[in-house]
């Protein structure tokens, strides 16, 4: 044993080697993650003391404040527009996590969002006063929600049928929802790139909370989903495509079956969130209504590891950096695209984790060790 | 694991270091909520504004510029926040900016700010909140809403006598002939706003030059500078001797540059890009407004629902003329209308000056209430004169008047 190991000294042995570790203890790859995430905010308040001169509680009492608002007297109107938030990144991550773990790669939830809230504000506009509000609602939620489901399930179907990249289709079907709602803002708004609020329709505000339905429907579809990946038949069938088509096929799961409906309810989800940021929140819809956020989704889903609980940390993370950083590019006169770089330096950090996880870093041995 | 630690500390080291030679430039927008006025006996005002992009867009960069200028003449602090999109963050910004930076004056500088601000004014009765370009506040019944604009019109009637000057050079020279004179225009939108513009822009050259007529060319998109450099060349060679627009891109500029064509610009100068074709630019200047609103709020005065700057209120300003491409006696000219317009001996939509379909208007009814059907609900023509942006302050001349030809229409 000595000897194996002096003949590998008299090679030039590099100053570090990786080597793949033996299966982490769960506690143990959560250490890493959560250490990583530490580091990368720790890293986001050390650019910013650098940029703004600020001192470190400052920084980070800014960032707070731009999260949270003057909680600390009471104030709650900035906390709800945090689990407003909170909820659209978590809800467009719960839409995808069912298709992430069958290893269908999802990057559409962006488009599927745009169609279901475009299907909430034609209802919107064209039944607003053909319908009584009842009616109108169950319509406009309905509509999302097979628009939704329509849009993913396009993608579904190619990949089931003729075995097509659903990345990439996905990612095109981005494009081209967000071309049919300009077409739609352009014959429906005026020349202001929007359109004007729509009355009708609307989401009910319960307790006077502008925000606090959006959450609450969340809220149920994160336990929703955790229920049906956990607990159904179908939740299970999921995970064995995910594992392996072949095993799948092998125990007579209709693998086909299983890849068009999970997409049907990913799609169906996005629908959801659409619907809650059109007839929940703006009444009005344009491009940028989900705003990116379908790709920061898929980010967290995958930070989550596709446990929705695990997921309602994520986004609340991700949310607090990018309103918190946004604060600080406000205070300090920064540009605002300070907020994206602080979300991006933690998507890095936490990315970069996953590899101290699978493989662990081994500097040269020490004298001791030698002399040992 | 020492050498990890060590690389750390080595890192968090160097960033501090560097934290030392870089400043926050607080221009104003320091935390502190509770410092006060009181010195002029009035209300602490801290203003809040919400802007669409950032100081990258030039259209945004007109309104930083004046926010910082108004605030730091007026001696009170601002915060704000950039790159709001026109949906319900800006109803979230302004929250943000009463609750957590404590302002009580909130100002938007976006069309599609109006109807999220407004949902804003009615849950703070107790905040004053203004927006540039909006229409609604006439209509909105709200104390604490209010709009602005200015009577830019003013400000292209000027630059149309420019243009005007121009043109009688050329026919002087023997360039073009009195019946060539054509000017194009490249727009964004047919609508009020541009139409106003352009109109009055053509009637200013025509008060020099009386043969000129007009093409006008819309591009669909405040921004977009591939569009808008092509419609410029297409009126080029469509036979227009002079470009004149209303967009936010250097598209148009650019293309007279290349073609040696000359050029009215609009937004600022551009005389840096466009040495050898940039006459004279008209821009809107919000840091009178600013002032005022900042006046009202501190004395507890009422602010106008609508506001409307003039060349009076300086307001609408043009920037230096191109003498080296503008015709000789363009500055005295501009002065000498400059001050007809404010003393009122010229009226830019004076309905003597304009035809349509070779008559002369005596009645006009304008779409100044906003409403889905765009009902005409107002008289605008009274003695002879359109009056613009008196009932509300956003444009609302949208008549086609004879002289000016629309190649294409866009609405958006």
């Amino acid at each position: 044993m000595k000897m194996t190991t002096k003949e590998v000294k008299s090679h030039r042995e590099p100053l570090i080697h990786i080597v793949k570790r033996d299966e982490l203890h769960w506690w143990q790859a959560w250490l890493i993650r959560i250490g990583a995430i530490v580091l990368a905010v720790l890293l986001v308040g050390a650019i910013s003391m650098m940029l703004t001169k600020g001192s470190f509680t400052e920084i980070y009492e800014i960032m707070f404040k731009g999260a949270f608002g003057r909680i600390t007297e009471g104030k709650t109107t900035m906390l709800w527009k945090f689990l407003q938030e909170t909820a659209i990144l978590l809800g467009l991550s719960l839409a995808v996590t069912p298709a992430f773990k069958m290893k269908f790669w999802n990057c559409g939830a962006e488009g599927q969002a745009l169609m279901g809230g475009l299907a909430s504000i034609i209802c919107m506009i064209e039944l607003g006063d053909k319908l009584p509000y009842p009616a109108l609602l169950c319509v406009v939620v309905l509509a999302s929600v097979l628009s939704g489901a329509l849009w993913g399930v396009i993608p579904a179907f190619f990949k089931a049928r003729y075995n097509t990249n659903e990345t990439l289709f996905t990612l095109m079907m981005n494009y081209v929802a967000t071309q049919i709602i300009k077409y739609y803002v352009y014959i429906e708004g005026g020349g202001s790139n929007t359109i004007h609020p729509v009355a009708t329709g609307n989401l009910p505000t319960l307790g006077g909370n502008r925000y606090l339905l959006n959450v609450i429907i969340i809220a149920v579809l994160t336990v929703a989903l955790f229920v049906y990946l956990k607990f159904s038949k179908q939740g299970y069938e999921i995970t064995v495509v995910g594992e392996s088509r072949k095993t799948a096929k092998y125990v007579g799961i209709n693998v086909k079956k299983v890849v068009i409906r999970t997409m049907v309810i990913s799609g169906a989800m996005c629908g959801i969130v659409g619907m809650i940021l059109v007839a929940g929140t703006d009444h009005s819809i344009n491009t940028n209504t989900v705003g990116g956020q379908g790709f920061t989704a898929i980010m967290v889903s995958w930070l989550g590891q596709f446990n929705p609980f695990i997921m309602v940390l994520m986004s609340a993370l991700t949310v607090f950096l990018r309103m918190g950083a946004g604060k600080i590019a406000d205070t300090c006169s920064l540009n605002a695209s300070f907020a994206d770089i602080a979300v991006g330096l933690v998507i890095l950090f936490v990315v970069g984790c996953e590899f101290f996880i699978r493989y662990s870093v081994k500097f040269r041995h020490s004298k001791k060790e030698v002399k040992a | 694991m020492k050498k990890v630690l060590s690389l750390v500390l080595v890192l968090l080291l160097a960033l501090g270091t560097c934290a030392m030679f870089a400043g926050c430039s607080e221009d104003g927008t320091a935390t502190s909520t509770d410092g006060t006025n009181a010195a002029d006996g009035g209300k602490t005002v801290k203003v809040g504004f919400i802007f669409l992009h950032d100081e990258n867009s030039t259209y945004d960069k007109n309104f930083m510029d004046a926010a910082k200028l108004a605030c730091d003449e007026m001696g009170v602090e601002y915060a704000q926040k950039t790159q709001i999109p026109e949906s319900n963050a800006c109803y979230d910004a302004a929250v943000e900016l009463i609750e957590v930076d404590g302002c009580n004056v909130i100002f938007a500088d976006s069309f599609g700010h109006e109807s999220f601000l407004i949902n804003a004014a009615r849950e703070y009765a107790d905040v004053e909140f203004c927006h540039a370009t909006g229409t609604q506040a006439h209509t909105a019944g709200l104390d604490n809403f209010h709009n602005a604009f200015a009577s830019i019109y003013q400000g292209r009637y000027l630059a149309g006598v420019a243009a005007g000057m121009k043109l009688n050079e050329m026919i002087e020279a023997g360039t073009i002939t009195a019946d060539k004179a054509k000017m194009g225009y490249v727009g964004a939108f047919t609508f009020a706003e541009v139409m106003s513009g352009y109109t009055s822009f053509y009637l200013g050259a025509k008060s020099i030059c009386p043969t000129v007529t007009m093409d006008v060319k819309f591009t669909g998109s405040w921004y977009d500078e591939q569009l808008e450099k092509e419609a410029a060349q297409a009126l080029i060679e469509g036979g227009c001797v002079l470009i004149s627009q209303h967009a936010d891109s250097m598209g148009a500029p650019t293309a007279c540059e290349t073609a040696g064509v000359p050029n009215v610009s609009y937004n600022g100068s551009t005389i840096a890009a466009c040495p050898n074709t940039f006459i004279v630019s008209s821009r809107i200047n919000w840091a009178p407004y600013f002032m005022h609103m900042i006046e009202c709020v501190r004395d507890g005065k009422a602010i106008e629902a609508d506001w409307t700057g003039t060349i009076e209120t300086e307001s609408v300003l043009l920037t230096e003329v191109n003498e080296a491409v503008a015709a000789a006696g363009t500055v005295e000219k501009i002065e000498e209308v400059k001050a007809q317009l404010l003393d009122g001996t010229i009226n830019v939509f004076d309905t003597a000056n304009f035809t349509v379909g070779g008559e002369t208007l005596t009645s006009y009814m304008a779409d100044v209430d906003s409403d889905a059907n765009f009902e005409k609900d107002t008289e605008a023509i009274d003695g002879g004169v359109f009056y613009e942006s008196k009932f509300r302050s956003a444009p609302y001349f949208d008549i086609e008047i004879d002289g000016i030809t629309l190649l294409d229409r866009n609405y958006g």
